[in-house]
């Protein structure tokens, strides 16, 4: 019966309604308890309790804050041009949701599992740029204008090298699909053979998210906040839950392209009793927690710095790299998918 | 059924998010319509079942041509109200060039002609289900066509290196960073003693306390070949330089700026 009723129309949009909020609940819950994981874990790292008041160890925090930004007063600067200021925020955060559309948390277990997974993830993330920029040009603040011109300039240099590190995964893989490039990594996940690319990425993730030690474009010493310094409560709490959003989303793409998606560490025994949709959240997390901990490490770069990286570093590095990749996989006759 | 309201709902966007580029009044806004079009073309590839093309369409136009559109035209301060006064005296010319151009393609399209195989070689899709996008335009671009999509590129890297050429200045005062060259300085390099009679304060001196080997009033912004830089350069090779006069118009390195 009920098989019947999900390949119905009715039922068939019933389904993938249920089955993107099975994705999206524990997304944002994700979200608001990862904003509450930072704090306490970069409290840990500095010798401090971190928020501890609400709820036990601070457990309500996340929603304490939640309430704040949703009772403040929206304040919409007099120059602003009211309809892309308050586009902004709703098209970050919505792209960091859409994103999750085509990330598999098991064999087969995408709300879509498309062909070309890893060029839909890579569109998204590349679209993410657009929120900043409106909202630093429909703020009407030259701090804003500042900021999101810098993010701009990053976002776009960053996904260059991102590009190329994708691109000699897809070699070792030969798919575009993003289940299928988990199961390639079924002998030996891409992080081993391909170490250098997993740190290109990994940095690169952290500049494409603006997180430190690349938050240039909201660097509070010179920016204030950047983009988004005219923001506040709900406009604001969107940006920020967006950008935390693609903190995971991030994280979720280094999982799935480097460190094996949803397969456990061995085909063994103790490791296969754990689900694979755990694992996939166990690497995300593990992921999540580099990123807090290189904020409580480094400094802060400064831009032109972190341009030289992005154009005069990676970008000949992950070129050269994909080119001994390629090589490499044509001598030794790995080349996969080569059906010409 | 469903496919062709889908389809029609895309093209009435894109024509009129493309219609809306050439007449929205803020050019901000004109960007953004474009951008909108380009996802509705993004769609409509899809619908085709071209996804890589549709995929690529986003990633390159939407993901980075129409950022540097966007970031451009965000930065110019062209007053567009000005600009659109010159509009009646330019419309006699821009109509005319308009109907021509009108004319023309109703002539070509009156004698359109496609080959006879048209039929078997336009496919926006593989023709065989089991093989991908991706796999068939690898194969038509990296196989079958490599040597011009070589050309291509190098077509590209032309403008590439032409654009890097007519920006690039190597200013001898420019303010880059040679972290080697800071790591080569030593103490003997950059400081020397001086004797400063008491009490005589640095305004005696010229303003400045400096050695002299590495003095270089060029890299001091505002200053090369202003008469207070010839002032300082004609003591420089008399060998007096180092406490200098303060010339008529300040001091030195101050500049004038």
């Amino acid at each position: 019966m009920a098989d019947f009723f999900f390949h119905t129309t009715l039922g068939q949009i019933l389904l993938i309604v249920l089955e993107s909020l099975a994705v999206l609940v524990p997304l944002l819950l994700g979200v608001a308890y990862l904003t509450l994981a930072e704090r306490k874990v970069m409290a840990a790292m500095q010798l401090r309790k971190g928020p501890n008041v609400n709820g036990p160890f601070g457990v309500l925090q996340a929603f304490a804050d939640a309430i704040k930004m949703l009772t403040k007063e929206t304040v919409i600067p007099s120059g602003a041009n009211r309809m892309l200021f308050l586009f902004a925020p709703f098209l970050t955060f919505s792209l960091a949701m859409i994103a999750w559309a085509v990330i598999p948390t098991g064999n087969g277990l995408a709300i879509a599992n498309i062909n070309v997974g890893i060029l839909y993830l890579l569109a998204i993330s590349s679209l993410g740029v657009y929120g900043m920029l409106i909202a630093g040009w429909a703020s009407n603040s030259k701090y804003a204008f500042l900021g999101g011109l810098r993010s701009a300039a990053q976002m776009v240099s960053y996904e260059v090298s991102i590009g190329l590190v994708i691109v000699s995964v897809l070699l070792a893989v030969g798919s575009l699909n993003l289940n299928d490039i988990v199961l390639a990594q079924r002998h030996v996940w891409f992080c081993l053979p391909m170490f250098p690319m997993f740190i290109v990425f990994f940095i690169s993730a952290l500049a494409e998210t603006n997180r430190a030690p690349f938050d240039l474009p909201e660097g509070e010493s010179e920016l204030v906040a950047g983009f988004f310094v005219e923001y506040s409560a709900l406009a604001f709490g969107l940006f920020f839950l967006g950008e935390y959003a693609n903190m995971f989303l991030m994280s979720g793409m280094v999982s799935i392209l480097f460190l094996g998606g949803w397969l456990p560490p061995l085909a063994m025994a103790p490791f296969t009793w754990i689900p694979g949709p755990l694992w996939l959240i166990a690497k995300i997390l593990f992921c999540l927690f580099v990123f807090i901990w290189v904020r409580a490490t480094f400094p802060r770069y400064r831009y032109d710095q972190l341009m030289r990286l992005g154009w005069k570093v990676f970008l000949p590095f992950s070129l050269a790299w994909m080119v001994l990749t390629a090589g490499f996989l044509m001598v030794t006759g790995l080349l996969p998918g080569g059906a010409g | 059924m469903m496919t062709q309201i889908v389809f029609y709902v895309f093209a009435a966007v894109l024509v009129l998010s493309a219609t809306m580029v050439v007449s929205a009044r803020n050019p901000v806004h004109s960007v953004l319509f474009l951008i909108l079009a380009f996802f509705n073309a993004a769609g409509l590839f899809l619908i085709a079942g071209a996804e890589f093309l549709a995929m690529t369409l986003v990633i390159v136009y939407v993901g980075a041509v129409a950022v540097l559109f966007l970031f451009v035209v965000m930065m110019l301060d062209v007053n567009f109200t000005h600009m659109r006064e010159g509009v009646q005296r330019y419309a006699p010319i821009g109509g005319i060039v308009g109907g021509v151009l009108l004319v023309e393609l109703l002539m070509a399209f009156m004698h359109w002609r496609s080959a006879s195989n048209i039929g078997q070689i336009a496919h926006l899709v593989p023709s065989s289900p089991e093989r991908t996008n991706t796999a068939a335009l690898g194969d038509v671009i990296y196989t079958h066509y490599i040597f011009l999509f070589q050309a291509c590129a190098l077509v590209l890297l032309v403008a590439m290196i032409g654009a890097i050429v007519l920006t690039l200045r190597e200013r001898p005062t420019g303010r880059r960073q040679n972290i080697n060259r800071q790591h080569d300085r030593t103490v003997t390099d950059s400081l020397e003693m001086l004797q400063v009679p008491l009490g005589a304060g640095v305004d005696a001196q010229g303003g400045f306390l400096r050695p002299h080997e590495s003095y270089d009033i060029a890299a001091v912004p505002g200053t090369y070949g202003t008469e207070a830089w010839r002032v300082a350069e004609a003591q420089e090779t008399t060998g007096t330089a180092l406490v200098m006069t303060t010339p008529a118009n300040g001091t030195k390195g101050e500049g004038d700026e």
